[in-house]
């Protein structure tokens, strides 16, 4: 490869030229940045300005572009030079939009915009063009692990898009819940009547496509590798296994119903109390005829008892049972009421909420079943007795008063268990027993394996990351399909409860996730959220003191370890937020573009003035997703913030590692402050766990800072969301003022 | 039974509007939004709750429907659509025609004096109607409140707005058998229509 060349364009359009004095930029960029071409021009993004930049990569072989203009986040396209590594000096939204107007902010103004164009030449002078991670993984098929509903959609899917797809199946035939449904609920308009589950079609295309092949009565003996390079040993009942290699995994385990045997308060285990898996088969057995309970009785009158052990309102209302709402089965309530109504509008038909939840389109449909006579009350059901005469005894809500009511047969609505495999909080635990030595500890285990889905090579453990209440682990707004695993995503209710229309949608979801992540695999990509990313982690293992940190630490569970305890980096699991680097002691991970070094250079370029300037200089970390965008924003609207910070946008709080608040403090810095997003169990973290971690590595440093003679104050944590574009601007200029009371740094002056 | 459909199929029926009833998606709405809320008994809200609930008594014997003052407010509102004030109206007149509405409900027995003196000669002959209100819980009591509205009766014989001669019987239609028959016929198409044998 031939020798780096180092390039400053600075631009001068959008009124930077007006209020900074570019001919000190310039000057900067080539004394101090040591940039070997600079150029200014007065509207940098416009195709004469770009056509410089490319010019001079043509011919003069500049490999490094330092662009001092806009925001990193601004102008992508115009500044897209993908054949040079690349930073971005933020003089517009940074500094020309948010520095107070007037001659009297000129100098703070100017100071601040040469920090960043030193602070631009420094993280460049670190910087490597990242060329993509060289073991490519190729393979492209795609595994689906469960044959219900949201698994076929997602085999017939990817298989439609040209994927070759592989579906395994437990039981001995596909279609899983559907095949227990005797109608579903409507998903076209009108909305109104109980439609077909449609699974026969859906079985007949799957059994018909070229593309796709099942297994039945098998199960997933072993998974390894990674996003592009899985191998899987599918079990059958028998015994026999077959191997199969493939490229990402849709786990659409889906869920079994909460055991009525748990509600004997409302009735659960007695004669003639069923759930709703009960009174489908009964409609099967019915078959569109009067509808008969399992002692042979036509049924008369039907109760339905919503949110039966949900909601934590199961009976006893003592928040036992399942916390959440099961989302459905409102809706199949009022499907099933409908069964016998079209059979006979004069079976007296009771549905008993307490809030009636019909997503979707429902609202139509609870509307069609009140047209055909079916009674809504809102009411708290206290006591169920089944056998040959049920009585349901209930607090109607709107008439405040005790009732009860007699019925030939009483529906539970209970809820959606997911099948998420092995709690991994739990299998840690055991694993570290039985490393302990611990018998009982290692015959759990293999009771736990038995019941994994996945059972993962991984060494942090053989299932999904579970979340709340069991489901796997993912954003329910921002990436719904993505697991803390990458390359496996989970459809349909193993991820949140869901009906059928749901569950299908998220399948095509999760089909396209498994598309991109082997697309991007193969071609040696990060796949989400950073899709696309050629940069990858480089570990020094000569270095490495085999501390585990990285391994415990990787949200995405990307890291095993050899023999000899040393790390290994699988790079397809990798989504490259660099919280291995941030948890790294002997900082011996880093990418090409981004590292401890491109950092850290950043923090010492700047230009720190004395103890008596009264100018204090403050560090803000901010996560790349939304806090920077966030201040970008509160550029965008021209939203002033204290010249006194210097902001560096990082891939994730996650990656901050603990030595760039060391320098920063040691290079004279008065304060850091850190803003990355909401943690915790209703996170907003791209890396799920980064900015958790951010804030407990934070809350070690404390001692550290008093042993400096430091106050703790002088490193605070924030959590932003990408809303608070005005939130930000309160938090820096009050850190500012806080800073400004503790008094300047005692550290400025040392070297 | 409670909670079962006879009651509801009843209304249904027989009831103006009744087939409405079912589609109440109990929000509260219109109880929120009715003027006389505080004053009722039963809102709408409860009043449909109840007739689902099967409450046939309470229902047909409360003076809630009575206490309608027709400002449309929950009609407005409904997010349902539902008719209420007319469903109101249908549930009080039922209860009057069977004879369950409350006994002495001052509206009630308003509107019967109203719609008995409109019929008589199809005009409605105000002296008599006012006199027949103020007499209407005795003698007494009638001269009583008589006494105490002279100065507006004497004001309005001044400016002509009564004939103090309506009293015996007053001016009716031209054709007034033509219009008992209309009205005969009007309740005869309505008793079939819901069921009444009378």
């Amino acid at each position: 490869m031939a020798d780096n060349k180092f390039a400053a364009y600075i631009c001068s359009g959008c009124g930077l030229g007006d209020k900074l004095d570019i001919k000190t930029l310039e000057k900067i960029a080539q004394k101090e940045g040591k940039m070997q071409v600079v150029k200014s021009h007065p509207f940098l993004c416009n195709a004469e300005g770009v056509q410089t930049i490319n010019d001079d990569i043509a011919n003069e072989a500049v490999t490094h572009v330092c662009i001092a203009a806009c925001s990193r986040r601004a102008k992508t396209e115009a500044f897209h030079f993908p054949t040079v590594a690349m930073s971005r000096a933020n003089l517009r939204e940074g500094v020309l939009w948010i520095v107070a107007a007037g001659e009297a902010h000129d100098e703070v103004r100017q100071e601040m915009a040469n920090d960043y164009v030193r602070m631009g030449c420094a993280e460049l002078k670190k910087m490597k063009l990242p060329a993509g991670n060289p073991d490519k993984a190729q393979n492209k098929r795609i595994l689906v692990v469960g044959g219900g509903m949201s698994g076929l959609t997602a085999a017939l899917d990817a298989a439609d898009a040209g994927y070759e797809t592989v579906i395994v199946e437990k039981q001995g035939q596909l279609g899983g819940w559907a095949t227990k449904l005797w109608k579903r609920v409507p998903f076209k308009a009108p909305y109104a009547e109980p439609q077909d589950t449609g699974l026969a079609a859906l079985v007949a295309k799957i059994a018909a496509h070229p593309l796709i092949k099942v297994h039945l009565n098998s199960s997933l003996a072993e998974t390894a590798g990674a996003p592009g390079r899985f191998t899987v040993k599918i079990a059958q009942e028998s015994g026999a296994v077959t191997d199969e290699t493939v490229g990402a995994i849709v786990q659409a385990t889906g869920f079994t119903g909460y055991d009525i045997a748990k509600l004997p308060e409302l009735g659960g285990g007695q004669a003639n109390v069923v759930d709703q898996a009960g009174l489908e088969a009964l409609a099967i057995a019915a078959n569109g005829g009067a509808i008969k309970r399992a002692d042979g009785k036509e049924v008369k009158a039907v109760v339905f008892v919503q949110c039966a052990g949900q909601r934590g309102h199961g009976g006893n209302g003592s928040g036992q049972h399942l916390e959440y709402c099961s989302g459905h089965c409102c809706a199949t309530s009022i499907k099933q009421a409908m069964y016998f109504k079209d059979q006979n509008p004069d079976i007296d038909t009771v549905v008993m909420y307490s809030d009636l939840r019909v997503p979707g389109m429902g609202e139509d449909f609870y509307r069609s079943a009140q047209e055909k006579g079916v009674i809504f009350t809102k009411a708290k059901v206290t006591a169920v007795s089944g056998g040959d005469a049920c009585k349901v005894g209930f607090k109607d809500l709107i008439l405040d008063e005790d009732s009860s009511i007699d019925a030939d047969l009483v529906v539970l609505a209970t809820g959606q268990v997911p099948s998420a495999g092995v709690e991994l909080d739990a299998w840690t635990e055991l694993t570290a027993a039985a490393d302990g030595g611990s018998d009982e500890a290692k015959q759990k285990i293999v009771v736990m394996n038995k019941a994994s889905v996945l059972n993962l090579t991984y060494r942090q453990g053989p299932d999904l990351p579970q979340f709340k209440y069991g489901f796997a682990d993912s954003h329910f707004i921002c990436f719904p399909y993505e697991t803390r695993r990458t390359g496996i995503y989970a459809a349909g209710p193993v991820r949140r409860p869901m009906d059928i229309l749901q569950a299908t949608e998220d399948a095509t979801g999760a089909a396209l996730k498994a598309i991109q992540a082997v697309e991007n695999a193969s071609l040696g990509r990060a796949a989400h959220p950073r899709s696309g990313d050629l940069s990858y982690p480089l570990v020094r293992l000569e270095g490495c003191t085999q501390c585990k940190r990285c391994t415990v630490e990787c949200p995405f569970g990307a890291i095993d370890e050899d023999e000899k305890r040393f790390p290994v980096f699988n790079e397809q699991r990798c989504r490259r937020c660099g919280t291995c680097m941030g948890a790294c002691p002997v900082r011996v991970i880093s990418f090409d573009n981004y590292s401890v070094d491109t950092v850290g250079s950043q923090i010492k370029a700047v230009d720190m003035p004395d103890e008596f300037s009264e100018r204090p200089r403050i560090l803000i970390l901010a996560c790349e997703n939304d806090a920077y965008p966030a201040l970008d924003m509160a550029g965008l609207s021209r939203t002033v913030y204290s010249a006194f910070v210097r902001i560096i946008p990082v891939r994730c709080l996650g990656s901050v590692n603990t030595i760039w608040i060391t320098d920063a403090l040691n290079s004279g810095f008065d304060g850091v402050m850190m803003m990355g997003c909401k943690k915790g169990d209703d996170y907003q973290c791209h890396f799920v766990k980064g900015s958790e971690l951010a804030h407990y590595r934070m809350s070690k440093i404390g001692d550290t800072l008093t042993q400096l003679g430091l106050e703790p104050e002088r490193v605070v944590t924030q959590e932003v969301a990408i809303t608070d574009n005005q939130r930000v601007v309160t938090l820096i200029n009050d850190y500012v003022a806080q800073i400004n009371e503790l008094g300047m740094s005692p550290m400025k002056g040392f070297n | 039974m409670s909670y079962q459909n006879n009651f509801l199929k009843e209304v249904e029926e027989r009831v103006e509007e009744g087939h409405m009833v079912k589609m109440c998606m109990q929000c509260g709405v219109c109880a929120g939004s009715c003027p006389f809320g505080p004053d009722w008994e039963h809102s709408p809200q409860k009043i449909f709750m109840m007739i689902r609930a099967g409450k046939r008594e309470e229902v047909l014997g409360s003076d809630s429907m009575f206490m309608c003052t027709s400002c449309y407010n929950c009609i407005v509102r409904c997010p349902r659509e539902l008719p209420i004030t007319h469903i109101m109206h249908g549930l009080a007149n039922y209860a009057h025609r069977i004879g369950m509405a409350p006994k002495g409900q001052p509206t009630r027995v308003f509107a019967t004096m109203f719609w008995n003196n409109l019929t008589k000669k199809g005009r409605v002959n105000e002296l008599t109607l006012t006199l027949g209100l103020y007499f209407k819980d005795g003698l007494v009591s009638g001269i009583k409140t008589a006494f105490g509205m002279q100065s507006i009766g004497l004001g309005m014989l001044l400016a002509k707005r009564l004939n103090p001669m309506e009293i015996f019987g007053g001016h009716g239609l031209k054709d007034l058998k033509g219009f008992h028959a209309i009205v005969a016929k009007a309740k005869e198409i309505e008793d079939r229509k819901k069921g009444f044998t009378a």
